[in-house]
């Protein structure tokens, strides 16, 4: 039986209005990967998490609630699951986040951290509680109401913070925040770059050459909807990695079945698998740049023999020293 | 027997979301489409055009099955937005199927 639709899509939009997020965090457990690194708060120039590396370890035990509900009578409740989601925050009722993969997703936005001050870009900022996530997820799903009641909440925040330029970390808030917002925010004016064109264009110098292969597994997004092909490229390349192109890469890049996992898990599974045969054609360690692929290829390659890394912890390899 | 409905020919005529005219029904993206599904985009556009409103709440599974992706756009000769074409039937559906128009 499919995940019944509209009462999903009302939970997720409930929390977004609600709560700020589709899956409501505490800031706590959203800014603790930032302990110890001295970020100063707020900023003309930040580095905006959009929360989604914090997200995927807390979705990964949703999606075990959700193939439950998926498998069994347990659907047929979600739609008066809504109602009382309106009054109960019900997301706080799902198993907690496994503490190492929060830990490893928590280390790959330090990572980024420390390549940009290596690349010598130290002056930004973070947000750490008032960061909010983009309402990206719900504005995919058609829900534009809600998305873009949201997204005037976000524009508000930035505007109070005074943020003028954000450096983003994943290729979904960057969308949202370059090429969604600025149509439907009157009065919005922010320069967006991704960590990956601030680090090409700095003047980053590795201190190892790494002198090994990897098989990059470009994002749609960063693709197609941000024109983001050269830069990992040219970044991976000065660092000695030879950059090994799967069958689909590049502008032709293959989806890795994340957008449809909210709704439908098991397709988002098998377009996985799919990828992760392309993929494993042209090498076994594979990069992703993105933390819905990862987070999606991961679990296909799983038993495979190939081993899916973040970008930024090659890069830090590299250009750490 | 299919069943034309206008009003919904003029929402999409009204609406700045949706734009497949130029789609010459050639069929490149269904070709190329991860998910396999043969109805997307081609003939779901050609529901659209044609005002047939229950074929396209029909493939409603369809619809919300897109990956939004793009690899479509990328061969499409006719540089159709298909995927937010594909999103302004979801938001559609949101309102006159799913009632999730107001919050």
């Amino acid at each position: 039986m499919p995940l019944p639709i509209a009462p999903l899509l009302g939970f997720l939009s409930d929390n977004l209005t609600k709560r700020r997020s589709v899956m409501p965090m505490s800031s706590r457990k959203t800014t603790r990967w930032a302990a110890g690194l001295d970020i100063p708060a707020g900023g003309e120039t930040v580095l905006y998490t959009g929360l989604m590396y914090q997200i995927i370890p807390a979705l990964t035990s949703s999606e075990k609630t959700m193939s439950l509900v998926q498998d069994s009578w347990v659907g047929q409740l979600l739609s008066f699951g809504r109602t009382v989601n309106r009054f109960v925050n019900l997301t706080s009722f799902m198993p907690p986040a496994d503490r190492q993969e929060q830990k490893r997703y928590d280390q790959y936005l330090r990572n980024i951290v420390q390549l940009l001050r290596k690349a010598g870009v130290t002056e930004f900022g973070y947000l750490y509680g008032s960061e909010l996530y983009t309402g990206a997820l719900v504005r995919d799903l058609g829900v534009d109401d809600a998305f873009e009641q949201h997204a005037r909440k976000v524009h508000k925040m930035l505007d109070r913070q005074g943020v003028r330029r954000v450096i983003t970390v994943d290729p979904h808030t960057t969308d949202m925040l370059r090429n969604v917002y600025p149509k439907l925010v009157p009065g919005y004016n922010l320069e967006v770059k991704s960590y990956l064109e601030v680090l090409r264009e700095s003047e980053a110098r590795p201190k190892n050459r790494l002198e090994s292969e990897a098989v990059i597994h470009d994002s749609c997004l960063y693709a197609r909807y941000l024109d983001t092909v050269e830069q990992p490229r040219r970044l991976l390349e000065k660092a000695g990695v030879t950059a090994r192109d799967p069958e689909f890469s590049g502008k032709m890049t293959f989806c890795c079945g994340g957008p449809v996992e909210s709704l439908f898990p098991d397709k988002a599974g098998e377009i996985a698998g799919r990828r992760i045969k392309q993929l494993a054609e042209a090498g076994n360690d594979v990069v992703t740049m993105c933390p819905i692929c990862l987070h999606n290829l991961e679990k296909a390659a799983s038993g495979n023999g190939v081993s899916v890394r973040d970008i930024s912890e090659l890069l830090l390899q590299a250009y750490g020293g | 027997m299919a069943r034309v409905n206008t009003d919904f020919i003029d929402e999409v005529r009204r609406s700045d979301g949706f734009d497949a005219t130029a789609c010459m029904h050639c069929g490149q993206c269904t070709a190329i489409c991860p998910m396999g599904l043969d109805l997307l985009p081609r003939r779901l556009f050609f529901y659209v055009g044609a005002g047939l409103e229950d074929k396209v709440i029909e493939n409603l599974e369809t619809i919300f099955s897109c990956l939004l992706c793009r690899l479509c756009e990328e061969n499409c000769p006719r540089d159709v937005h298909i995927a937010e074409d594909v999103r302004f039937l979801r938001n559609y559906i949101n309102r006159k199927v799913h009632k999730l128009a107001r919050i």
